[in-house]
């Protein structure tokens, strides 16, 4: 296996591998669930938290699992995960579990984390695995934030609506930015989700393009480039 | 020395190693289930009391209004077999009873209603508990989307009058919302219903959770 560098995890992990806006993996939750920034961090740092602890257990048993029985085994490791998980929030953020609802379950279905189990963690170390893990989920889950807050403000007119959820009794980190609750319905349902996530994967495109040809021009006029990728 | 035994019976192996991280599996969710439990408990336990507290004059309550429950059978006024009724206790005296019917006409579905119906047979307040109405049309029933549940607390059947528990489109005093006239139409009539099934048990409503009372209101089932 080619020695990975950590920091071409870093940016494969956030930008050029980002897992919901280049592999295109994890759809269903990413619809689902950012109807508000607060949600949709939610269940991001749950599918993070999941996804460390997948790619953890993975690698280090990856020298006794055969190769026949790999994918069982680890949708076994990421279900356990994903039940301990769930029980966790149900603990202790129980309105946000239920406001989730089947959409924590539903993570045991997320392709990120049996993709990222099947094409790293199994042939990688676990103190690589563990980073891997740490940047896919963190890639994935700002992905989830921006199109939660997306949503939120142009649907609702608010920011952080129910931060009470996450951050515990009073705090009311509500930021109503206009109107009285009432923004543009499109963007609270499915629909509006794909045409947000479809912007925002064409947002990402036209900045790789406008770098490139910058790359381009600099390397034509033999200015020396800086560091690819 | 011969073949090692993950080369002979390579199946074999695989199966038991399977069950092996099968059982860790299981083991993990055992032991975070034991270790969370009692909270997860306490919090569903909160939440429904939180649930309750905004129906009824809280601060003269003083029975645990979650364990003070009985169930009772009432499909035609409460919209299914079962339903939790909770009583509001100040000391010995009544204060109120809640009950939890279920809206069996919603437009997307069954919803699940806390109707609070005071001592005199007023309203404390009615709440949506879920619901799959429409976003934007239907799930105006929610607190949280507009006040028009809010508008329940102090009516009874007298405030309107039988006849005037409608939508205003079907000739009585309720609003409807626009574009959604299903969804309040269904919850008017259910609390309706909650309410003329709380006239007719009267006082048996308040009757111990083992008494002949609540025994006989919970039907044949029991």
């Amino acid at each position: 296996m080619a020695e990975v560098s950590y920091g071409k995890i870093v940016r494969d992990g956030l930008w050029h591998n980002n897992q919901a806006l280049v592999a295109l993996l994890g759809l269903c939750p990413l619809l689902a669930v950012t109807n508000t920034a607060i949600n949709a961090l939610g269940l991001g740092l749950a599918t993070l938290s999941v996804l460390l602890l997948s790619n953890v257990t993975v690698s280090l048993i990856r020298n006794w699992v055969r190769p026949e029985i790999r994918l069982p085994v680890f949708v076994v490791v990421i279900a356990a995960f994903v039940t301990a998980v769930e029980l966790v929030m149900k603990a202790y953020f129980h309105e946000l579990h239920k406001v989730l609802g089947i959409f924590i379950a539903l993570i045991v279905t997320n392709c990120v984390i049996i993709g990222r189990a099947e094409a790293f963690a199994s042939r990688h170390g676990p103190a690589l695995a563990l980073f891997d893990g740490l940047m896919m989920g963190a890639g994935f889950a700002l992905v989830l934030l921006v199109l939660g807050a997306i949503r939120e403000l142009v649907g609702q007119g608010t920011l952080l609506a129910g931060a009470h959820m996450m951050f515990g009794g009073d705090a009311d980190l509500t930021i109503r930015v206009f109107g009285d609750g009432d923004g543009f319905l499109l963007a609270l349902l499915p629909p509006g989700a794909f045409i947000a996530l479809g912007l925002l994967v064409a947002g990402k495109n036209l900045i790789d393009r406008r770098q490139a040809a910058a790359a381009a021009a600099a390397r034509a006029a033999g200015v020396p480039v800086g560091q690819p990728g | 020395m011969a073949r090692p035994l993950t080369a002979k019976f390579p199946i074999a192996v695989a199966g038991l190693l399977l069950g092996l991280f099968s059982v860790a599996g299981a083991g993990l969710v055992a032991v975070t289930h034991v270790a969370t439990k009692d909270r997860i408990a306490h919090n569903e336990r909160q939440a429904l009391l939180d649930r309750l507290a905004v129906l009824v004059p809280a601060q003269q309550v003083t029975n645990d209004m979650a364990t003070d429950r009985i169930q009772v059978s009432d499909p035609d006024r409460l919209g299914s077999d079962r339903t939790t009724v909770y009583r509001a206790r100040a000391g010995d005296a009544p204060v109120a009873v809640i009950l939890s019917p279920v809206v069996p006409d919603g437009y997307a579905g069954p919803m699940n209603l806390l109707v609070a119906v005071l001592r005199d047979g007023s309203l404390g307040g009615v709440r949506v508990v879920s619901h799959h109405e429409t976003p934007g049309l239907g799930d105006k029933i929610e607190e949280a989307k507009s006040d028009w549940i809010l508008g329940f607390a102090g009516k009874s059947l007298d405030n309107p009058s039988p006849a005037g528990w409608k939508v205003k489109r079907d000739g009585g005093e309720f609003d409807q919302f626009t574009g959604a006239t299903v969804t309040p139409r269904a919850v008017v009539k259910a609390v309706k219903n909650a309410l003329l099934y709380a006239r007719e048990k009267g006082e048996a409503l308040y009757a111990p959770a083992d008494s002949v009372q609540a025994r006989a209101l919970g039907g044949s089932t029991g």
